[in-house]
């Protein structure tokens, strides 16, 4: 009675205090979002897609996740485990993360660790066909030490434990949702993948696979007074051009994802005076791969594989004059604009981890590269352009996806490389066969039956090591491994490999970086990869919306929470 | 008739089966990958225990047979328990989209609304159209009227949705800012404003999507009532003294109508199939687009799904406008 009384006055006395409603949740009415590659299903770990991790983010959140500089932040977690703070175990097999307290899920029960192990064993349980299973990788076990505490042990000594339930890949699922839905019966839980429960801002209210996503306030969100929205309209479908339409043209959107347009086009749109464009920039970046084994047809089986090392390309000197035939900065200008930089690091970022030795790339030098060709012994015997030695000419198939900017890339590249007298064959393919793994099709980018191909890609997270190791030795796509390899150019340098091995052993973000740097340095110096063009997010939101913090580190929608709408 | 009817019917199934089986080998034979989407971040055997999990690690036959299985029993017995509230499908294996996990004919149903609102009310006006402007051109034959009508469909034939779409968004939805170049899928007439919201989003690809449909029907008409209005019985109408309109209505209109009605009941299948430029141009995310999305995904089981389903419809409804034609048409006797 008396807690009665006592809840009755103080809600007469919130309603008397007028001005703090300006604060309320829900304040500022619907938020409009526009992808136009539409969300197909809300389950991370069933999809890895961009567009579903990122949509679903609004509802599903991990322990910690990257800020817009690439550093991490608690999010779930009280705060990020570490050696210095005991986090980590000093022999570096276990992380214990403890949640905040008092976390509630969207239906009002209680986040606990019991939750944490249960997305561990989600993932990981045979037959499910989980997409994020390599961020489980290595995990021994996931213990709940109490409530709020749950320590995941590794099999052997992680330096960087950061992967399990760390960023939009890999968040925490609700055990009660999800506990039926384990191994092959992941695909039968429909509605759990098409609503998941979760402890963000929003909650869905409606799925329209591939279509749209209606969103509204979670009202159990953590924090008062957010998200400012009541509710978001989450539509997908259309094209990029469309899509930057209804944000900077004709207002209809808030907000419009990863507008991949010409730079003029885009320039144009945002000189109407109706949104903004934002770019952030993380590690993924657009590269030639040399392949440094055969590719000629007559060598049938044996084509692109070890047994075989490429005649023209195994020479660095021919490499170094390919890429120092390159304008960079003018490939930037033509193909991206303000969402792109000229890079001649494959590790573009975070600032520690970008080595500042490869600068000189960044300078066309045609003249060096003849200067070079001529040194390797390639000359222009016969007087008809093209170079050659002994009697072989240097002439080269460039392939790439079909695509229309690398489409203009490959014409600039064949009429710089003409210039120093290399002849170039170009080729492109369709995206879903270039980037698919059938390993049936001759071509795929694993299969690399071309001389140099141009590509994108990224290191997953802020660091390296992963994605460093796919330049070791025996990572090769061959027939052996059904072309699998991620080594695409068939690369093989021992030093580098036991960098990569002194690199999974060393601890502190410092000596890592300082080890990135050289493995990149080694990578680049030796013109197995050339790094074109380091490659941001664009996206675009109109004027009136408020707290937009571009993050290429992890999902662009990442502090949706503290999104408003401005006063005009 | 019946015993045509009866053949006819009979000779669709094995002509369904030979389409579904054409319909797996293409897709089978064409290169794609379900994961060539992901970002390349996830490893290779990580992408392979996900093709086991859609089942991709099974021999051609036994996916084909499943699928088969899947369309023509399990699908229609959901259908049927879903009608009387009976179980006949509990615990069978549903036919599963490969991007969104779901029942691929859930999506379908999800998706057919807006198609057929959009596409289905933009063929009707079409037709509505075309047949009075097909008739008095032949009526006017060689006149202005005629000469710009002939123009005019010739023009909206030839120019394509993607043009006439683009244009229709800058003049109206950019330049104007009357009407929105984004349909929303989610709204609900429920009031007056929010049906007048629905026809203004409506607006635009209806007018693309029926301005080709009077080209081509009008067209027809046209053609149709030329062939009629040169007939004896038209001269012997007039001989008569019968009313210029009673000719024009009654005798030709009538008698002209029957190829028009069978090319309309034939091309009726494409309303299901919706429109897959239009659909994307203007994010109505119906057939169209679906299909669009699943060919982009290599999202087979959907892709098969809604071609199959078309190809049930086009051949059910060829079969109706044969039955028709001998309706309408005494003289054809199939028997």
């Amino acid at each position: 009675m008396l807690l009665r009384s006592f809840a009755r006055s103080f809600v007469t006395l919130a309603a008397l205090a007028g001005p703090v409603s300006a604060l309320e949740r829900g304040r500022d009415g619907t938020l409009k979002i526009l992808y136009w590659q539409a969300p197909t299903i809300l389950n991370p770990y069933l999809s890895g897609g961009i567009k579903d991790i990122e949509a679903a983010s609004l509802v599903l959140e991990p322990l910690a996740r990257y800020g817009p500089e690439g550093v991490m932040r608690p999010w779930l977690a009280e705060d990020i485990p570490t050696l210095a703070n005991g986090g980590i175990s000093a022999d570096k097999r276990s992380i214990t993360w403890r949640l905040k307290p008092d976390l509630t899920w969207s239906d009002g029960s209680a986040v606990t660790a019991e939750d944490i192990r249960f997305t561990h064993a989600y993932c990981t349980a045979p037959g499910g066909g989980c997409s994020q299973a390599d961020k489980f990788r290595g995990v021994a076990d996931v213990e709940v030490l109490d409530p709020l505490t749950a320590r995941v042990t590794f099999d052997a000594p992680r330096p960087n434990p950061y992967g399990p339930f760390v960023g939009p890949q890999a968040p925490i699922l609700q055990a009660a949702q999800f506990s039926a839905c384990l191994g092959p019966a992941a695909a039968s839980c429909t509605e759990a993948n098409f609503a998941p429960i979760g402890t963000g801002p929003f909650k869905v209210v409606d799925f329209r696979p591939g279509d749209a996503v209606q969103f509204e306030a979670n009202p159990g969100y953590r924090e008062p007074g957010k998200p400012a929205f009541a509710d978001v309209t989450f539509k997908g479908g259309g094209t990029p051009a469309a899509a930057a339409r209804t944000v900077l043209e004709t207002g209809e959107f808030d907000y419009a994802w990863n507008l991949q347009l010409r730079p003029e086009m885009l320039s144009d749109m945002e000189a109407r005076g109706k949104g903004r464009i934002t770019a952030a920039f993380s590690t993924l970046v657009e590269r030639l791969a040399f392949n440094l084994t055969d590719p000629d047809p007559a060598l049938g089986d044996a084509r692109s594989t070890l047994a075989h090392p490429h005649p023209v390309l195994s020479d660095a000197d021919v490499r170094r004059a390919l890429s120092m035939a390159l304008d960079r900065p003018v490939m930037v200008e033509i193909g991206y604009g303000t969402s792109g930089r000229a890079t001649c690091n494959i590790i573009p970022a975070p600032p520690a981890y970008a080595s500042d030795a490869n600068e000189d790339c960044l300078v066309q030098d045609l003249d060096g590269a003849r200067a070079a060709l001529d040194t390797a012994g390639w000359t222009d015997s016969d007087g008809d352009g093209v170079r050659d030695k002994e009697g072989r000419p240097l002439s080269l198939v460039l392939q790439t996806s079909t695509n229309a900017v690398r489409q203009d890339f490959q014409v600039l590249i064949k009429e710089w490389w003409r210039q120093i007298g290399v002849e170039t064959e170009l080729r492109n393919i369709e995206p879903s066969v270039f980037f698919g793994a059938d390993p049936s099709s001759p071509d795929t980018f694993q299969k690399f039956y071309a001389d140099v191909q141009m590509f994108a890609g990224a290191s997953d997270g802020t660091d390296p090591e992963g994605y460093l190791s796919t330049w070791f030795c025996g990572r090769a796509p061959a027939p052996e491994n059904q072309w699998q390899g991620a080594n695409i150019s068939r690369w093989c340098n021992p030093a580098f490999d036991a960098l990569g091995e002194e690199l999974s052993g060393t601890g502190g973000v410092e000596a890592r970086a300082a080890l990135a740097r050289r493995m990149n340095d080694m990578l680049v110096q030796s013109h197995v990869v050339l790094p074109l063009v380091d490659r941001g997010r664009v996206s675009a939101h109109v004027l009136s919306l408020g707290g937009v913090e571009m993050n290429a580190w992890d999902s662009e929608l990442w502090n949706i929470a503290d999104w408003t709408r401005l006063p005009d | 008739m019946l015993r045509y009817t009866a053949r006819r019917l009979f000779f669709a199934l094995p002509t369904l089966l030979a389409i579904s089986l054409v319909v797996f080998a293409l897709l089978e034979l064409a290169p794609g990958d379900p994961m060539a989407q992901l970002p390349q971040t996830i490893s290779a055997d990580v992408r392979a225990q996900m093709r086991e999990a859609l089942g991709l690690g099974e021999a051609a036959h036994i996916r084909y047979t499943r699928w088969l299985y899947q369309l023509a029993v399990v699908e229609p017995m959901v259908g049927i328990d879903a009608l009387f509230g009976t179980a006949f499908s509990e615990g069978a294996p549903r036919l599963l989209s490969w991007q969104t996990r779901a029942p691929v004919m859930a999506l379908l149903g999800e998706r057919l609304p807006q198609t057929l609102i959009v596409v289905g009310l933009a063929y009707v006006i079409g037709v509505i159209v075309a047949i009075p402007l097909g008739v008095w051109s032949a009526y006017r034959r060689g006149g202005a009227f005629d000469r710009a009508a002939t123009g005019a469909a010739m023009l909206s034939y030839a120019v394509p949705p993607f043009f006439s779409g683009a244009v229709l968004i800058w003049l109206f939805a950019i330049t104007l800012g009357w009407l929105p170049s984004v349909y929303d899928t989610g709204l609900i007439v429920r009031d007056w404003d929010s049906l007048v919201a629905q026809i203004r989003q409506m607006a635009l690809p209806v007018l693309v999507l029926s301005v080709q449909t009077t080209a081509q029907i009008s067209r027809y008409m046209r053609a149709a009532m030329l062939d009629a209005l040169g007939q004896d019985y038209i001269t012997a109408a007039r001989a008569r003294g019968a009313p210029e309109g009673r000719v024009l209505m009654a005798h030709g209109l009538r008698n002209s109508l029957i190829p028009v009605v069978s090319i309309v009941a034939v091309g009726a299948p494409q309303i299901f199939a919706g429109a897959i430029v239009t659909e994307q141009i203007f994010g109505v995310n119906g057939i169209g687009a679906l299909l669009v999305s699943s060919v982009q995904a290599t999202d087979i089981p959907t892709i098969m799904a809604i071609t199959m389903v078309l190809a049930v419809l086009i051949v059910a409804f060829n079969l109706m406008a044969d039955l028709t034609y001998g309706w309408l048409d005494p003289r054809i006797r199939y028997d």
